[in-house]
C-alpha cells in the first residue's frame, strides 16, 4: 500500500494514529487531579512534538544512513523560521508562502553549507558545519548582512517579528492577524470536556502532525529505495563505494540537502506557530539537541528519531516546570527533614535543572541501550514473547 | 596491443623508488600474475593502475584510453575492477544488499537520484543480483549480515560484487592472502571457474606460488621496482633471476 512494504505501512500507520490521538494520548489524567501536571497533551508543546519530530526524522536521514554527523543543523532551522517570518511580513499570514520560502531558503543553504563540508568526513565534516551554523548565528545576531544592505534583515537580537507597517501585500480587510490557512486560524482549538478530563484539538498542531506524517513516509520511501541503499553505502565503506564505480559525493550532498529541507520545515512551521525568529534558534546548543533527540529515539531507524524528539521535548517542557514550590506540595506528606533532604536532591534535577535529566538519561540510554529507546521496544517485545517487531531498523547504532 | 599498457611508469614516495620504468603489457582474455618478493612495489603499481596514485611519469592504458588523471569511480566505469588485499565489502549490510550495490552500480552509472522506488521492486536488478548469487553458490546467504561471515566467504562476495559490474580486466590483490589452504584451493577454482566461463583478463598480484602457478598464463617478475622477467609460468620457474630476486644472492 502506498508503495510500501506490509510492515513499514504498519508503521506509517501507527505514526498516524499517534498524531491522530495524540489529543488523548497525552491527556491521559483527569484535569484537576494532581497527576495533571504530567500531561503534555496542550497545544504548544504537541506542535513542538510534532515539528521537532520533523527536524529529526530529516537529520536522521543524513546521520542515520550516511553516518555524517552534522553539528550544525540548527543553521536550517534558524534560516526556516527566518524566511516564514519574511513571508508574514511582505505578504500576509498565510503560512503556505512562509513554508515554501522556508523550504526553498534552507535547501540552497544547504548546498551551500553540504558543498564545502562533505569535502571532508568524520570529525573535520562535523567541526565544519558546526562552524558554518555559529557563523550564520552570529551574523543574524549582528543583522550583519542587514547592516550592509542598510535594511533590517533578522532584527539582530530582538528577533524578527511582524509591524502593523509592514507591507503584508496580501493582508485583506477581513484576514486574521495571527498565522492562519487559508483563513481557518493556527492557534484555533477544539476543546472537548469529557467528565473530569479536557482534550484539546489545536488547528496548529494537527497541521503540523500532518507535515509530520508526511515526513515520516517520505522518509521511509527514502531508506527503502536504491538511494537509501547507497547512503548506507556511504556508512559502511566508501573505499568500497568508489571502487564500484559509484561516486558518493552527489549521494551524501543529496542526503544533506533533503535533511536542510526537513530542518527549513521545521524552522518555517515554528514561525507558523508563533511568528518571530530569533537567532537563538541557531546556536550550536539547538544543533546539539537534534543529535540527542536522534541518538535517544535510535539512529538509522525510522521511529527512533520521532520518539527521541517527543521524549526530549517533553522533558524539557514537564521537568523544567517542576519547581521547589511544587516539590514541596508533592513531598508535603513526609516529615520534615525527609521532605527537605527529598526537595533538595529533587532540585537538581527539575526546574533549571532539567538538563541534568536529560543528561542522565542519555547517559543510561547511551550504555544500556546503544540502538536507543527504539532498542528498547525490541528487547521488551522479545521479553514478553511477542514476535519480533522490527520498527525499521537498518543500521547498526552509533558507537 | 595488450588490453592494459603501462609505459615508463615511475613513482617515488620521498627518498624511495618505488616504481621505477615500469613496462607491463597485459593481453586480453589472459590470467596474469606479477610477483615478487616484499616491498618489490606490486601494490604501488596496482594501485596506479585504479587510480588511486598517480605515477610521476609514464602512461597507463586501459583498451586505448588512458586512465591517468581519471578519478577511482571513473575507472571503475570503464571496465576495471579490483578484488583487495583485505576484502572489502559492506560490513553493516547483508550479502543481497551489497549485490544490489554493485548491480545498481552497474545499471546506473555513478549517481541516479532514485529516492522513491522500492529498491526490492527493481526487478532487473534483483534478478541479477540473485543470479550471481547462485553462480557464486552463495544464495542461501543472502540474508546473512556480512560482518559474522568467514574470510573465504567474504572473497567470494567480494569477487561476486566486482563480477557483476561485467568488468574487463579483474584486479585481485592477493586474493588468499591469510586464507586456510582450503579456502585457498577454492579461490583457485572459483577463479578458473570465472576464467571458463567469461571473456575477462585477470591481472593477479600473488605471494603464494601454489596459486600462481595454477591459474597464470603469463608472469611477471618485479623486483625493486622494476619489472625482472616476463614470461610463461615453466619459464620463469627455473629462471636464475627470479630465485636470486626471491631467495638472495646466496642462493
Amino acid at each position: 500500500m502506498l508503495g510500501l512494504n506490509k510492515k513499514d505501512f504498519n508503521l506509517l500507520m501507527v505514526v498516524v494514529g499517534l498524531s491522530l490521538f495524540a489529543p488523548f494520548i497525552l491527556n491521559i489524567f483527569p484535569k484537576d487531579s494532581a497527576m495533571a501536571f504530567f500531561n503534555g497533551g496542550y497545544p504548544d508543546l504537541m506542535q513542538r512534538f510534532a515539528i521537532f519530530g520533523i527536524f529529526a526524522i530529516g537529520f536522521n536521514i543524513l546521520f542515520g544512513l550516511t553516518g555524517y554527523l552534522s553539528f550544525g543543523h540548527a543553521a536550517f532551522l534558524g534560516v526556516g523560521s527566518y524566511a516564514a517570518v519574511w513571508m508574514f511580513k511582505l505578504l500576509g499570514y498565510n503560512v503556505v508562502p512562509g513554508l515554501i520560502l522556508s523550504v526553498i531558503v534552507a535547501g540552497l543553504l544547504s548546498v551551500v553549507i553540504g558543498y564545502v563540508s562533505l569535502r571532508r568526513s568524520g570529525i573535520y565534516f562535523s567541526i565544519l558545519t558546526l562552524a558554518f551554523a555559529q557563523m550564520m548565528y552570529s551574523i543574524a545576531y549582528s543583522d550583519l548582512f542587514g547592516r550592509w544592505l542598510g535594511i533590517t534583515l533578522t532584527n539582530g537580537e530582538t528577533g524578527l517579528q511582524v509591524y502593523s507597517n509592514d507591507p503584508q501585500i496580501l493582508l485583506g480587510e477581513n484576514s486574521p492577524i495571527v498565522p492562519h490557512i487559508f483563513g481557518l486560524e493556527m492557534n484555533a482549538r477544539l476543546t472537548l470536556p469529557i467528565g473530569p478530563w479536557e482534550f484539546v484539538f489545536p488547528v496548529g498542531y494537527y497541521f503540523s502532525a500532518l507535515f509530520l506524517v508526511l515526513a515520516f513516509y517520505l522518509s521511509i520511501r527514502i531508506f527503502r529505495s536504491p538511494f537509501g541503499l547507497m547512503l548506507r553505502a556511504v556508512k559502511s565503506n566508501n573505499q568500497r563505494m568508489t571502487y564500484t564505480g559509484l561516486n558518493p559525493r552527489p549521494y551524501t550532498l543529496a542526503a544533506f540537502i533533503i535533511s536542510g529541507m526537513y530542518a527549513g520545515l521545521a524552522g518555517g512551521l515554528l514561525a507558523s506557530m508563533d511568528p518571530l525568529a530569533g537567532a537563538e534558534r541557531m546556536y550550536w546548543t539547538e544543533s546539539g539537541a537534534v543529535v540527542i533527540m536522534t541518538i535517544l529515539g535510535g539512529v538509522g531507524t525510522l521511529i527512533g528519531p520521532v520518539l527521541g524528539a517527543g521524549t526530549i521535548k517533553y522533558m524539557e517542557n514537564i521537568i523544567s516546570k517542576m519547581n521547589e514550590k511544587l516539590l514541596h506540595e508533592w513531598f508535603g506528606f513526609l516529615p520534615d527533614s525527609l521532605e527537605y533532604s527529598i526537595v533538595w536532591v529533587a532540585s537538581w534535577f527539575t526546574g533549571e535543572g532539567w538538563h541534568m535529566t536529560q543528561g542522565v538519561v542519555f547517559m543510561l540510554v547511551i550504555i544500556f541501550l546503544p540502538g536507543g529507546l527504539v532498542e528498547g521496544g525490541q528487547r521488551l517485545a522479545a521479553r514478553f514473547g511477542a514476535k519480533s517487531n522490527d520498527t525499521g531498523k537498518t543500521a547498526q547504532p552509533a558507537e | 596491443m595488450g588490453i592494459l599498457e603501462v609505459k615508463d611508469v615511475n613513482k617515488r614516495f620521498g627518498g624511495l623508488q618505488a616504481l621505477g620504468n615500469v613496462n607491463l603489457s597485459v593481453q586480453e582474455n589472459t590470467v596474469h600474475a606479477i610477483i615478487g618478493p616484499n616491498g618489490a612495489g606490486k601494490s604501488t603499481l596496482l594501485n596506479c593502475l585504479i587510480g588511486k596514485l598517480i605515477p610521476d611519469t609514464g602512461s597507463v592504458m586501459f583498451d586505448g584510453q588512458s586512465v591517468l588523471g581519471r578519478l577511482p569511480y571513473e575507472i571503475n566505469q570503464m571496465g576495471i575492477s579490483r578484488v583487495f588485499q583485505t576484502p572489502e565489502i559492506f560490513g553493516e549490510l547483508n550479502v543481497m544488499e551489497n549485490m544490489m550495490i554493485s548491480c545498481f552500480a552497474k545499471r546506473d552509472g555513478a549517481f541516479r537520484m532514485q529516492a522513491m522506488a522500492d529498491m526490492y521492486r527493481e526487478k532487473e536488478v534483483v534478478e541479477k543480483a540473485e543470479k550471481m548469487l547462485e553462480d557464486m553458490a552463495m544464495i542461501d546467504k543472502r540474508h546473512d549480515h556480512t560482518a559474522s561471515m568467514s574470510r573465504g566467504d567474504k572473497r567470494r562476495l567480494e569477487i561476486a560484487m566486482c563480477l557483476s559490474q561485467e568488468p574487463r580486466l579483474l584486479l585481485l590483490d592477493e586474493p588468499t592472502a591469510g586464507m586456510a589452504r582450503a579456502d585457498t584451493n577454492n579461490t583457485i577454482d572459483l577463479l578458473k571457474q570465472i576464467k571458463e566461463d567469461r571473456d575477462i583478463t585477470i591481472a593477479i598480484i600473488e605471494h603464494d606460488m601454489h596459486v600462481v602457478f595454477s591459474l597464470a598464463e603469463r608472469i611477471t617478475v618485479l623486483a625493486q621496482g622494476t619489472p625482472l622477467v616476463e614470461d610463461t609460468p615453466d619459464k620463469i620457474k627455473g629462471h636464475p633471476k627470479v630465485q636470486e630476486a626471491y631467495l638472495g644472492e646466496a642462493a
